[in-house]
């Protein structure tokens, strides 16, 4: 650990790692920071290997190569659609290998606590100074590994922390795994290929909120418990709660905050890697769970302020009862057929899409790239409006958009484009609902009032397609629907559009 | 059930109620059609047409009227007509009921329906029924083609080899239908437009159309017209002084006036005085939409083109739509053909006269022997209420000044409380006795890393975010370093746990770089 070539190293890995994310800024040089975040793992990991202290490094490589392997089929093989899944599924994954590595931490102190005593000393007694271990003899100090070496020099104040942080890495990672997987679950809906199945709606064990708060409470007992010598039974039991958080808090999340959820999960996978980097004395840990960790939070914030709505009560599920009477809607929805909208769009000079995750779930996006590509080659200017919260995931619609191979220059953000949509002369709506539901603006009593929302009825004539005449997630109505310049393309968005498709000319 | 369409016996009346293209709708009902011998001649639909569509054509009037169920026409039916309808028959048609009280009552005595176009109610279901709305369209798109006609000039400016040619200015006094269809025409044409209207909020659709609106300096609380069903409503004396003043200083101006002005039920309001026609160019042209009600001039002459003695040409037509045919013939015949569909729901060729149906009833003025006009006020109301708009107010540059230092000083004041409490924080940390100085060491790498993250994280694009969470998940795995770091050890248990976390770790390593490196190539430029 003490070895000056790897604190070199891990220098340039935590710059390096910095400039990958700092590269995402913009699309071409994102290209480039990713393979900065490649080198610096793969620095880290052969720092770490040649490093002193590791054994069995035949071992690792191989183990290493197998999870490679493992990750390179599912990187190649997942489908746009589902990296809302994939991003879940390996949260799960960096939660419990901090538990893991949590546990080691804590088998270690009583090994090597073990070792002092046979040798009729205590662990963390401190020398003459008051500050400095007594330590162990000099042929015991060496026989062991670099991990025991490194706790065995701790003072008992030392100690305590180091505890502190582990006790705080392995239930953070705890609550990732689970609440990972449920993610997970409800993302996946149907294709989830968990050998158990879960409701994808907002689900709660009878106590609600109070079980969450009684579970985090006796976390917290526990932990004071296990610094004061509980043993690793308590530390057990810690992680065992901190597994039904995780599976309860979000098992009472509804499928559409999931973007909220996943990137709260990215977060917390970010802090528990920091507090096994603070147990182990590892500042890259450190640095780099920070990093993962202020990312997700960022994100969480961004999307919960596009929802107008408070983290709080995201996560705690369900969205507050309406303040008072809403307004009423009044007209009718009027629905139009294929020709008619091809009809409008072969008129219009420019036309606004704004997708939602029903193109997601009907796998539309290729028929809408087809269908921008056409429009384009007419010369008609032709965007996309993607509203933070579209989507499952943080810049889900971009993603699928990319692949669909739709320029991103013609993907524009709701801030970008909200203020052309009064000199647009077509707007199609896809998949989405609440995100363009001009209730949030013109009812104070809407239950998403203040919501920012893509102000697309002001466009000269908006056509929605839709699967039938229900409401959104939220369960609200959309006056937008019932516009006079508003019209019903009825149908699933693929089928829909493949419909249109020949029409356009 | 049998629908037919008799030739208009108004004279000059060239539109025709029925169209080989709404024939075939109408078929679609289940209904059939028969049409009197050379009725759409003048609206350019030959008998060869609609026999192609499957019409029956019949010689005489007479056996029109004898055959139809229902019959549906353009014009008000005169006497002769009246005579033919029979009991059980419907027609459909403009009745004029307001001032047809003989033709209400021999229509309900004989027991026949009688649905009246200009009464289907102003609600946005009625919208393609609605025959004034598509007249009025008509109607004002053609008053600026007769203004043109009449008018010695481009619409349009130019600049030729030749010299300059200023562009036509052009006043539109009434912003309905009419009048907006004249606004669109006469911006097209490329004058330079300007329109009034009395009801404020009409604004912003003369704006979207093109043209300027005059605004009066008046400060009245205007009538929301939503309470009078979309119409305008008599506006008081002193509003009327300020509209008049206004135009007096516009007359000398504009080169062509087109007057739309009517108010339900009442004369045409007078709003071009004959001064104003004084003050007028030579040449200039006003076409009074509103001459059937008494001219919003009262220089007009009914259905005529008078040249005032200053060299002013007034057009006083108002058989706008019929001049126009052919156009006014589709629109109204598809009015006719929504107002059979909504009175066949099932489509089944048989008529079902559901006076609960709000736009049914308002229209049918004669049913079942009764006169049923005035109908009840509609269910709906016509247009939602217009909320009061407040303006957001000009700032002027010392007021944005002051807005912009009082967001920098909230902006400093924000800012300074978070260093505050971050600050402290940290140095709370620090004052813990006993806190050994490795962890401090520790600690401060990990609160830079945390306020490094933030300032990194903010600058990425929001269309990057999932490449973000995969990568940031990529990273995440960097905890394979504590594990690799245990592999080691002396301990089976431990040995195991952390070979688990190494393949763990690796799975996420390699599939978080792969799928980010697979999805930001995806993101191509145009």
């Amino acid at each position: 650990m003490e070895n000056a070539f790897t604190i070199a190293a891990y220098v340039v890995e935590a710059i390096l790692f910095i400039l990958s994310l700092g590269g995402l800024s913009g699309q071409e040089s994102a290209k480039r920071a990713v393979w900065y975040g490649i080198a610096g793992m793969g620095l880290a990991v052969l720092a770490t290997l040649i490093g002193p202290g590791s054994g069995l490094w035949l071992l690792s490589l191989i183990l290493i190569a197998g999870g490679g392997l493992v990750g390179y089929q599912l990187a190649t093989k997942v489908e746009m659609t589902q990296m809302p899944e994939l991003v879940a599924i390996m949260h799960s994954l960096v939660g419990l290998a901090a538990v893991f590595v949590g546990f080691n931490a804590d088998l270690m102190i009583n090994y090597i606590s073990g070792v002092y005593s046979d040798a009729g000393q205590v662990l963390g007694v401190v020398g003459a100074d008051g500050v400095k271990a007594v330590g162990l003899p000099k042929e015991l100090y060496d026989g062991l590994s670099s991990f025991g070496q490194l706790i065995a020099k701790k003072s008992s104040v030392e100690i305590g922390i180091l505890r502190v942080e582990l006790v705080l890495g392995i239930w953070i990672g705890a609550v990732t795994f689970t609440g990972s997987v449920i993610a997970y679950a409800k993302l996946a809906g149907n294709s989830s290929k968990l050998p158990f199945e879960i409701d994808t709606s907002a689900k709660k064990l009878p106590g609600g909120h109070f079980l969450n708060a009684g579970a985090a409470g006796l976390s917290v007992l526990l932990a004071i418990l296990y610094l004061s010598n509980g043993g690793t039974f308590t530390l057990v039991l810690l992680t065992l709660l901190g597994l039904f958080i995780g599976y309860h808090l979000i098992m009472g999340i509804g499928g559409a905050d999931m973007p909220v959820v996943v990137s709260m999960l990215n977060s917390y996978s970010g802090w528990a890697a920091a507090a096994i980097g603070f147990s182990l004395g590892n500042d890259l840990l450190i640095v780099v769970g920070a990093l993962v960790g202020s990312s997700g939070a960022i994100l969480s914030y961004i999307m919960c302020k596009a929802m107008n709505r408070s983290f709080v009560s995201v996560i705690l599920g369900g969205f507050g009862g309406p303040a008072g009477e809403q307004m009423a809607v009044e007209g009718e929805q009027v629905a139009i057929d294929a020709d008619g909208v091809a009809t409008a769009l072969n008129e219009a000079d420019s036309v606004i899409i704004i997708p939602g995750y029903g193109m997601a779930v009907a796998q539309a996006q290729t028929a809408v790239a087809e269908l921008v590509r056409k429009l384009r080659a007419q010369g008609k200017n032709v965007r996309f409006a993607i509203h933070p919260v579209a989507g499952r995931l943080p810049g889900h619609m971009n993603v699928l958009l990319a692949e669909a191979k739709v320029p991103y220059d013609i993907v524009m953000e709701m801030d970008e484009i909200n203020e052309d949509f009064p000199d647009t002369d077509v707007a199609i709506v896809i998949g989405s609902n609440d995100i363009v539901n001009p209730a949030a603006q013109d009812d104070p009593n809407s239950p998403i009032a203040g919501m920012p929302v893509l102000e697309c009825w002001k466009a000269k004539q908006v056509f929605v397609s839709k699967r039938g005449q229900g409401t959104g997630y939220s369960g609200i109505e959309n006056p937008l629907f019932f516009k006079d310049n508003t019209r019903m393309f009825y149908g699933d968005a693929k089928a829909s559009l493949d419909a249109l498709l020949p029409k356009i000319d | 059930m049998k629908i037919g369409a008799p030739k208009e016996t108004f004279p000059g009346e060239n539109r025709v109620a029925m169209t080989p293209e709404s024939a075939v709708q109408l078929q679609k009902l289940g209904h059939d059609c028969v049409i009197e011998t050379k009725a759409g001649a003048a609206a350019g639909f030959s008998d060869a047409d609609y026999k192609d569509a499957g019409v029956e054509v019949v010689k005489t009037a007479a056996a029109l009227w004898k055959a139809a169920d229902i019959v549906v026409k353009v014009r008000q039916p005169d006497d002769a007509e009246m005579k033919k309808l029979r009991a059980a028959q419907t027609l459909i048609s403009f009745f004029n009921p307001a001032a047809n009280e003989k033709g209400l009552n021999e229509a309900a005595k004989k027991g026949a329906t009688v649905i009246a176009m200009e009464m289907v109610p102003r609600i946005s279901r009625a919208q393609k029924m609605d025959a004034l709305s598509s007249m009025a369209n008509i109607a004002g798109y053609r008053a600026v083609i007769e203004a043109s006609n009449n008018f010695g000039r481009f619409f349009t400016g130019q600049v030729t080899a030749a010299g300059k040619v200023p562009p036509a200015k052009v006043l539109v006094v009434g912003a309905g239908v009419a009048g907006l269809a004249a606004i669109g025409t006469s911006t097209s044409l490329g004058a330079i437009t300007y329109a009034f209207d009395v009801r404020p909020e009409v604004a912003e659709q003369v704006e979207s159309m093109g043209a300027e609106f005059v605004f009066l300096d008046f400060e009245e609380e205007q009538q929301d017209g939503a309470a009078t069903g979309g119409y305008a409503a008599v506006s008081s004396p002193e509003f009327r002084e300020a509209q008049l003043a206004k135009f007096r200083e516009l007359a000398p101006e504009v080169d062509v006036v087109i007057t739309t002005a009517l108010i339900p039920n009442r004369e045409a309001p007078e709003l071009w005085t004959e001064d104003m026609v004084k003050a007028m160019k030579p040449g200039s042209v006003i076409v009074d939409l509103a001459a059937e009600k008494g001219g919003n001039c009262k220089l007009t002459v009914m259905d005529e083109k008078i040249v005032t003695d200053n060299g002013v040409t007034i057009i006083g037509y108002t058989d706008f739509p019929s001049r126009m045919g052919t156009q006014a013939s589709t629109l109204y015949a598809n009015n006719i053909r929504h107002m059979i569909f909504d009175l066949t729901p099932e489509k089944d060729g048989k008529v079902n006269h559901d006076m609960e149906d709000d736009v049914i009833r308002g229209a049918t003025v004669t049913h079942q022997k009764k006169v049923t006009w005035p109908p009840p006020p509609p269910k709906v109301a016509a247009i939602a209420a217009q909320p009061a708009k407040e303006k957001p107010k000009e700032l002027t540059p010392e007021e944005k000044r002051a807005a912009e230092t009082a967001a920098f000083q909230k902006e400093t004041k924000t800012q300074v409380t978070l260093l505050a409490v971050g600050a402290a924080l940290v140095l709370g940390v620090g004052m813990i006795p006993g806190m050994p100085a490795s962890f401090m060491q520790h600690f401060i790498v990990f609160v830079l890393s945390v306020f490094i993250g933030f300032q990194v994280i903010w600058n990425v694009a929001h269309s990057l975010h999932t490449p973000l969470m995969a990568v940031t998940n990529a990273i995440s795995s960097i905890i394979i370093l504590g594990a690799l770091i245990q592999i080691g050890s002396t301990s089976v248990l431990i040995s195991i746990l952390a070979a688990l976390g190494i393949f763990m770790a690796a799975v996420n390593i390699f599939g978080g770089f792969l799928v980010t490196r697979r999805m930001l190539a995806m993101f191509q430029k145009s």
